[in-house]
């Protein structure tokens, strides 16, 4: 099965064996932080992933073994003891929930490294290489499994990417209840302070089985930015996981080929590459995008400039006026600047008017949704009127502001709930509904 | 002590205290993490200015550290404000980023032809306070005495900042600017201390002095002094105790497990100090600390238990208060859902006191024993009455509620209820008559243990 692998070129091998333990990693950490992003704890991730170091010297120092599983039974239990430890100062000892986050998981770091100096001189454990990773030589460290030679990070994450995805779905409801609503998961006897220490166990055992080969920043990097990232794109939890599991494998794939590229450390650019992702995504999430909102403002003013635009020249109309308008005068009285020039050249474009030297004049289809806003404009007056009783002087704003937002369903409404429907308060006409108002 | 240790003892000392001041901010305004957040995202600045500069420049590094620290600052408030993403998302999702840069950019540098190990990034991350030459103490001296003053000239301002910025807006402050202020003059204080003691434990020093004084004051003013010696104390004595001195002092080191040959790590020692300092608070501060509010709840729990005894006996011995019968164990028991040998407790305590005569044919009220249990009858009674005829409960659900709130209601309170109650027509007599049967053991009390505080 491997025969076509051992074929490839030994650059070629090492791309695949980085990207394979790149996106393993990356996608059991991004799994568990949709979680954690949602139920707000995303610095618990952070703070874990610090606060595991003394656990794993203690174990060291226990069982004189830098094996895994003792590495992963000791960060178990420190991880285990970080959430606890934050979780008793914040209730029982009166600090605020940050502060006791805060003072926990540095103590512990501290504590790690104190014993590191002391003990850690046999122990294979570089500080340097906790924080920052060396995803680069993943290779370099191989076992044998099943007659196959493959880098002994790939044996340890992909149990645990494997224990991660049946756990999730596994406890699929129960997870999803008691992170949307724990008080309604408590009173489901859903156990939601099971959910979240089982949460925080795998959370450390994550932690630790990425640690050696990614480092921590990657991991904390993992945790939550892909979550953050798919929480922007879509509303479902479902989805949300997938993307986020696609962000992972991609910010892998391009982090590996950006990072040979420049010759720089893998796992920082991992988490570079997945930022970035996340700064696409908070500008250009169709739906909670900062420029998807400023071009549905920048949509909705323009809107509002043409409507008003149609609307005085139908007024002049109507009024039988001397002369016709000049654009240069329209243009000042809707507000002026690029967005009143904008509002003129697409209505240009449209055909709605016309334009004759300076003057200004309406078309037959602008003609008629000048007289759909007008009506809009009017029925809404004699509303206000007839069923607010405000005084005549005190109709024309408010209706300046909700002619644009009136559809023809309110129209029907507002021609049924009032009297007068052809005339407003002021006398002047109002303009018939459309076909399609009137049918 | 030589030169060299004093010039350390001297920095790691003013680090902590001004750390521990500015520090003493963010924990107010809930944002303890923020100075990890800094620390963190100094990193890409120094690195930038290192590649800017070609040379290890220290106040351009500095400089650098500053700017991509604050531009983190700035990031995390714009995407709070306009995108669904929440501030503890924002605060990691630009730490983990912008760390991953900075080691981006220094394996860039160590990978330079022209030896990128002149950078001194390590120590950055890590910390070494040993290194600590008379110029950096200077700086650190110049940078915490600027800081300071700054919060001295903005004493009042930060100070609404902190607890009430809504009304510094309304008061049409410059909330943003001030907020900068305080963050920028944070971020300059994290940025001198990285050196000294790295990224993680610089958080440490930020937060854990004003965390240990927050147990011993309420006041902002006394906080901030207090916060400034802790963290200039806990500097101080973690240097010495790293360097040696102390097990000098003592004759034998307080630190012998393992490797004892090498050195401990400064800024460690620095932090697991301030941690000491901090569990001993949690435990022992006077108002605060775990250790007084068990106590002051055992007391409540005390008084409770008296209270509840003395009304019993009260009201099972009612019909001949002059001459008060003996009441025996069992008819207690039947009445309150006690343990026997906490009844005997009970007992006990309330003879020694001098409220009851226990013997062995039971226990009876004494002359004080009467009065005190008179005042708590006529305290549960007004309350039945007002709870009958101001909230119109039924006469048998009054009790228990009563029961509960017997043991907190002050003379006024009472006073008043006995005035406004007389007006409407009962209550007339200094201790009213019960407003339900009191015949009947009473089940709704026995329910649940009744030494527990009431809920207010």
């Amino acid at each position: 099965m491997f025969d076509w692998f051992s074929q490839l070129d030994p650059n070629t091998q090492t791309d695949i064996w980085v990207i394979a333990v790149g996106a393993m990693t990356n996608t059991a950490c991004a799994l568990l932080g949709c979680y954690l992003v949602l139920r707000r704890m995303s610095l618990l991730g952070d703070a874990i992933s610090h606060a595991v170091l003394p656990g794993l010297v203690v174990a060291f120092v226990l069982t004189g073994s830098v094996h895994i599983v003792y590495m992963a039974a000791g960060a178990l239990a420190v991880g285990m003891l970080t959430t606890v430890l934050i979780e008793t100062l914040h209730r029982h000892g009166g600090v605020a929930e940050d502060a006791s986050m805060g003072v926990v998981f540095t103590s512990l770091f501290a504590l790690g490294v104190i014993l590191i100096k002391r003990y850690g001189q046999a122990v294979d454990l570089d500080p340097d290489c906790v924080l920052n990773g060396l995803l680069e030589l993943v290779v370099v460290n191989r076992v044998e499994i099943a007659g196959y030679d493959v880098p002994r990070a790939l044996v340890t994450i992909a149990p645990v990417l494997l224990l991660n995805v049946v756990f999730i779905v596994l406890f699929w409801k129960e997870l999803l209840i008691s992170s949307f609503d724990p008080a309604l998961a408590d009173t489901m006897g859903l156990k939601a302070g099971w959910m979240h220490y089982l949460l925080m166990a795998l959370v450390a055992l994550t932690t630790v089985a990425s640690f050696e080969q990614v480092g921590s920043i990657l991991v904390i990097a993992m945790l939550i930015v892909p979550g953050a990232t798919a929480g922007l794109l879509c509303d479902r939890l479902r989805t949300m996981m997938l993307i986020s599991a696609v962000i992972a494998v991609a910010s892998a794939v391009l982090g590996h080929f950006a990072a040979v590229q420049f010759n720089t450390n893998t796992a920082g650019t991992m988490s570079v590459i997945v930022g970035l992702f996340y700064l696409a995504a908070v500008l250009l999430s169709p739906q909670y995008g900062v420029l998807s909102a400023l071009a549905r403002n920048l949509r909705t003013s323009l809107r509002i400039v043409r409507e008003d635009l149609l609307g005085m020249l139908y007024r002049l109309e109507e009024l039988q006026a001397e002369r016709a308008l000049q654009a240069g005068e329209a243009k000042q009285a809707v507000g002026g600047g690029w967005l009143a020039w904008l509002g003129l050249q697409s209505l240009l474009r449209r055909g709605d008017v016309q334009r004759q030297g300076e003057l200004l004049r309406l078309t037959a289809s602008g003609r008629q949704q000048a007289a759909q806003l007008i009506r809009a404009h009017r029925l809404w007056e004699v509303y206000l009127v007839e069923r607010l009783g405000l005084p005549l002087d005190h109709v024309h704003e408010p209706a300046m502001r909700m002619e644009h937002f009136i559809g023809d369903e309110l129209q029907q409404r507002l021609a049924a709930e009032t009297t007068d429907t052809a005339t407003d308060p002021h006398g002047r006409e109002i303009p018939p509904g459309s076909q399609k108002t009137e049918s | 002590m030589n030169y060299l240790t004093t010039i350390v003892l001297l920095g790691t000392s003013a680090l902590g205290s001004v750390a521990g001041v500015l520090g003493s901010f963010a924990l107010l305004r809930r944002r303890a993490l923020m100075g990890d957040l800094l620390s963190h995202a100094a990193l890409p600045g120094l690195c930038l200015a290192f590649l800017v500069m070609g040379q290890r420049h220290f106040a351009g590094m500095l400089l650098g550290a500053l700017l991509t620290g604050l531009a983190g600052v700035v990031l995390i408030t714009i995407v709070c404000r306009f995108t669904r993403t929440r501030e503890d998302a924002a605060l990691g999702i630009v730490l983990s980023t912008f760390f991953g840069a900075g080691i981006v950019l220094s394996s860039i540098i160590q990978h330079r032809p022209d030896g990128g190990a002149k950078a001194g990034l390590e120590s950055y991350i890590y910390g070494q306070a040993v290194g600590m030459n008379r110029q950096d103490l200077y700086l650190i001296a110049g940078v915490s005495l600027a800081a300071l003053s700054i919060v001295a000239m903005l004493f009042k301002e930060f100070k609404v900042l902190s607890f009430d910025p809504g009304f510094a807006r309304a008061q049409g402050w410059p909330t943003w600017t001030l907020d900068m202020a305080m963050m920028g003059t944070l971020a300059l204080v994290t940025v001198i201390g990285l050196p000294a003691v790295g990224v993680v434990l610089m958080a440490a020093m930020l937060i854990l002095p004003g965390a240990t004084a927050r147990f011993w004051t309420d006041r902002l003013g006394p906080m901030l002094l207090l916060a400034g010696l802790i963290g200039g104390a806990t500097g101080g004595f973690g240097t010495l105790l790293s360097a040696g001195v102390v097990k000098q002092w003592l004759g034998f080191d307080p630190l012998r497990f393992g490797d004892t040959e090498s050195n401990l790590p400064t800024g460690p020692v620095i932090v697991l100090s301030g941690t000491a300092l901090f569990l001993f608070s949690v435990f022992f501060a006077p108002q605060r600390g775990v250790l007084a509010r068990l106590w002051s709840e055992m007391r409540l729990r005390r008084k409770i238990g008296r209270e509840n005894l003395l009304r019993t006996l009260y009201e099972l011995s009612e019909p001949a208060l002059a001459s008060p019968a003996e009441i025996s164990i069992d008819q207690l028991l039947r009445r309150r859902a006690w343990s026997r040998p906490r009844a005997h407790w009970l007992l006990w305590r309330a003879t020694r006191s001098g409220l009851v005569a226990w013997g062995p044919g039971g226990a009876r009220l004494t002359q004080p024993g009467v009065a005190e249990a008179a005042r708590l009858v006529r305290a549960h009674r007004l309350w039945e009455l007002f709870l009958i005829r101001g909230a119109h409960i039924a006469p048998d659900h009054v009790d228990r509620d009563a029961d509960a709130i017997e043991h907190l209601l002050t003379p006024e309170l009472l006073g008043q209820l006995q005035t406004d109650l007389a007006a409407a027509g009962v209550a007339a007599v200094q201790i009213p008559p019960s407003p339900h049967d009191l015949s009947r053991p009473d089940l709704s009390a026995s329910t649940e243990p009744d030494e527990e505080p009431p809920r207010v």
